[in-house]
């Protein structure tokens, strides 16, 4: 045993070595800066595990008994907290973007290409969708499937090295677009080797939920499971035929896509409503359908209603991307294919919304007495109303005014920061007093403030997008009794000021809530008083 | 034991499964979900006939309407492009000082103009007009090469200094430091008598010096006193209106690098009509001459 472990570390110094080595040579020879940054942040990680495992080599380890016997909840603890760090930074760059378009001057002189709004940009969509989303799924994936499956996490640290593998692929993202590599392709603008880190880190997280899955003690997977699976599969797929790139040279970023023209665009958002699709749907439902049901402690309304739902939704989802690409060089018949089955999927939709609010049948007076579960509850409001404006954006005639316009930008926040935030607060309301052994949270009104602030601030972004998109869109489209161009782009970008102000105090509104709540869990953890007996040995339910 | 579900009086039957606490109802799925989930099914059916829609091996199929946006488009470009066709001919026909006399055709060359203008020119001179660094300002009267409507009508159709146009405007400064046809000293020289003859100059001193300089080396341009020459685009340096600035670090940098300033050809892109119709809409800004 102890021979093996020896045997196992041996290996994994050689190859550590030569990443660190690999490394060094690109920090040297590197085309670009992003490139050579890169090289040198996996030098520094690689060179340092390197190290020390050279240290542990020859350490006994200290035998572990019963682990198998204990849910792997620390990297789930450490998955909440980087969930809250990465929503604020995320939140932040946010906010800030949103008022450098109202106020240009924000786009300082000196910050000029990496602080400008172009470099600033693709970190905020990053941020929000992959690392305060993607770190909310995979936490929640690991505590929820654990859970649900009466079983340990499978491959023991290979959950460690998803999560540490995850940040470290955040930290390269969000260098690679301040220093300027990126692949162009919106929620996609990682470059190759970027990409490769991913997919790596990807395989070992489906591996470690597929494998808790399969070892579960319980005779059926919850739904809750099923649509984390979806999520994990159909990202994977999604992620290798977008990315399918050849890179210029081993040693700089750049990187030449395989896919032409036209091609690659429908690729590209078949990608980009699929990550919508899966990453921010599918797997968020995963969350509601686990944390709704626990924190209102009533059944789940429909079996049958989740069943038919979840088998609509994955497979209608993978069809609507072409509405994105309406009135473009895409054949009419995709376009016309992607808008039916976006609106064939309005009721698939709308069966999670159903599940996620009449579970709390019987349990409304918990509206007024539990603020976690008002969370819970509007985040499934906003949800159904985006699935609801979703199709109705992608019928052509509405699509011709709300295209290229902010009623598009308005529309994916409020989904964004209505249903994936809100939802991902409740859960993160539930799980640190569980997962720090808390009788409590630290204060029920501090969440109270958190819904407020949150829930007025997407009331004023999605109002003001709403105005300015459909004023631009009006505007755009304005011709004169001759058939002539009323106004100059300029002019539509002069008219959009105050409602561009307007929508940087809602995202103000939205970050001072996450700073709340960050402030209220850090007190959970410090200073609510600790639980006697918590549950964190595997029980099957009978 | 993990909490489970909490159950009332009248719920109905679960499944029986059960997850950490969590069960199911056995709740048949709402009516009206699945009425109007059957509804749009049919309609997509329906729709997919109607309109273009499912690949086939080579091609799509066509949809019994037989819409197609690009027929859309086409047939509104066309309508747009017949009913105006005739008023397009009679601009072309008109003298083009006499367009301005004709309230009608003066009115609908000016509305005409004015789209033109916004998407195609107000990249570089403002929407408004009013120009940038480098990017002239088309309200005012002072002009580069000329105000008059015919004027105008030269510099659109052809452009400045660009490659697509062998009528292009030419002309080009000597980059009197880079070239070292002057010594710094001159330069400094010049530039303040240049700044002296709108007020502004920076050093007393140099004027005088400057006024030699600029005698014998810029007047053959921009004349004697300063005021330019349109036949060779040369600005008026003695009206305080600049293209690049005023400043003593800018009229230094424009002396020694000399400018090139490029202007499109738009008669390769436009049509006669639009370039008489935005050649209208410029001169009534309120500079025309």
């Amino acid at each position: 045993m102890a021979k093996g472990r020896k045997m196992s570390n041996y290996i994994k110094l050689i190859a550590l070595g030569l990443v660190t080595l690999f490394a060094m040579i690109g920090s040297n020879y590197a085309r670009d800066l992003a490139y050579q940054v890169h090289a040198i942040i996996v030098m520094i990680v690689a060179g340092g595990l390197f190290l020390y495992t050279l240290r542990h080599t020859n350490e006994p380890k200290p035998a572990v008994v019963g682990l198998e016997n204990e849910y792997f909840d620390s990297v789930v603890r450490a998955g909440t907290i980087a969930t809250a760090f990465w929503g604020v930074v995320g939140f932040l760059a946010g906010t800030f973007i949103a008022f450098q378009l109202a106020f240009p001057a924000l786009n300082f002189e000196w910050a000029q290409g990496f602080a400008n709004f172009g470099r600033l940009r693709p970190l905020h969509t990053s941020a929000v969708i992959f690392a305060f989303g993607g770190n909310a799924l995979i936490a929640t994936s690991f505590y929820v499937v654990q859970r649900t499956s009466a079983a340990r996490l499978w491959g023991g640290n290979l959950a460690w090295f998803v999560f540490w593998g995850y940040q470290l692929f955040i930290v390269l993202a969000a260098t690679g677009y301040l220093f300027g590599s990126t692949q162009s392709k919106e929620y996609a603008e990682p470059e190759w080797h970027v990409d490769l880190w991913l997919t790596v880190v990807w395989v070992a997280y489906l591996a470690v939920f597929l494998g808790t899955v399969i070892k579960r003690k319980e005779p059926h997977i919850y739904v809750a499971n099923w649509f984390y699976l979806a999520f994990i599969v159909t990202v994977a797929m999604l992620h290798l035929v977008n990315n399918m790139t050849i890179p210029v040279s081993i040693w700089g970023s750049k990187s030449v896509i395989v896919w032409p023209g036209v091609q690659d665009a429908m690729i590209q958002w078949w990608y980009g409503h699929n990550a919508v699709g899966f990453f921010l749907t599918a797997g968020f439902l995963g969350m509601m359908y686990y944390f709704i049901p626990k924190q209102a402690e009533r059944p789940v309304f429909s079996y049958k209603l989740s069943i038919i739902h979840f088998w609509a939704l994955i497979f209608l989802y993978i069809w609507a991307g072409p509405h994105h690409l309406h009135y473009t060089a895409l054949p009419d018949w995709a376009s016309t294919l992607g808008m039916v089955m976006s609106i064939i999927l309005w009721m698939p939709s709308w069966g999670g919304m159903i599940n996620g609010l009449m579970t709390l049948s019987g349990a409304w007076d918990k509206l007024r007495t539990d603020p976690v579960i008002r969370m819970m509850v509007i985040s499934v409001g906003f949800y159904g109303m985006s699935t609801f404006e979703g199709p109705m954006m992608s019928i052509r005639a509405v699509n011709s005014l709300s295209h290229y316009t902010d009623w598009t930008i308005g529309h994916v926040h409020s989904g964004a920061l209505g249903w994936n935030g809100m939802i991902t607060f409740g859960a993160l309301y539930y799980l640190v007093p569980v997962l720090w052994k808390r009788e409590r949270l630290y204060s029920l009104s501090l969440v109270s403030w958190h819904f407020w602030l949150a829930t007025i601030g997407i009331v004023l972004y999605a109002a003001s997008m709403w105005v300015t998109g459909i004023m631009e869109g009006l505007m755009w489209r304005e011709v004169d009794a001759n058939g002539f161009l009323v106004n100059s782009f300029a002019d539509t970008v002069a008219a959009k000021f105050p409602m561009y102000v307007v929508r940087g105090l809602g995202g103000v509104m939205f970050l001072a809530g996450a700073l709340v709540m960050c402030y209220n869990l850090w007190m959970t953890v410090r200073k609510a008083p600790a639980k006697e007996a918590s549950l964190t040995v595997p029980v099957p339910a009978e | 034991m993990s909490k489970k579900s909490q159950k009332f009086e009248g719920d109905p039957n679960t499944t029986g499964h059960e997850w950490d606490g969590i069960e199911e109802f056995d709740n048949p799925m709402p009516r009206w979900w699945l009425w109007t989930f059957y509804a749009t099914i049919i309609w997509g059916v329906l729709y997919t006939i109607a309109y273009p829609a499912w690949p086939l091996i080579n091609g799509a199929t066509a949809g019994v309407l037989g819409w197609s946006t690009r027929a859309d488009v086409a047939a509104e470009i066309t309508a747009v492009e017949e009913a105006n066709a005739p008023v397009n001919a009679k601009l072309e026909a008109t003298e083009l000082t006499a367009i301005a006399a004709d309230p009608e055709l003066n009115s609908y060359a000016v509305s005409a103009g004015s789209a033109v203008f916004k998407t195609w020119c107000a990249q570089c001179h403002g929407s408004g007009a009013a120009g940038a660094k480098g990017y002239p300002n088309l309200l005012d009267d002072d002009w580069l090469w000329g105000g008059s409507v015919e004027d105008i009508h030269a510099t659109v159709a052809h452009g400045i200094r660009n490659e697509d146009s062998d009528d292009a405007r030419y002309s080009e400064m000597p980059a009197f430091g880079r070239d070292e046809l002057l010594e710094k000293e001159e330069i400094s020289q010049v530039v303040n008598y240049v700044m002296s003859l709108s007020g502004e100059a920076q050093d007393a001193s140099k004027v005088e010096a400057g006024s030699v300089v600029f005698a014998d080396n810029c007047a053959s341009c921009h004349a004697e006193d300063g005021t330019g020459d349109r036949e060779q685009g040369a600005p008026n340096l003695a009206d305080a209106i600049w293209l690049y600035g005023g400043d003593y670090a800018t009229l230094s940098e424009t002396v020694t690098n000399s400018r090139y300033g490029v202007m499109p050809a738009w008669n390769t892109r436009l049509t006669e009509a639009q370039i008489r119709a935005v050649s209208s809409y410029v001169h009534q800004l309120g500079g025309g001459e």
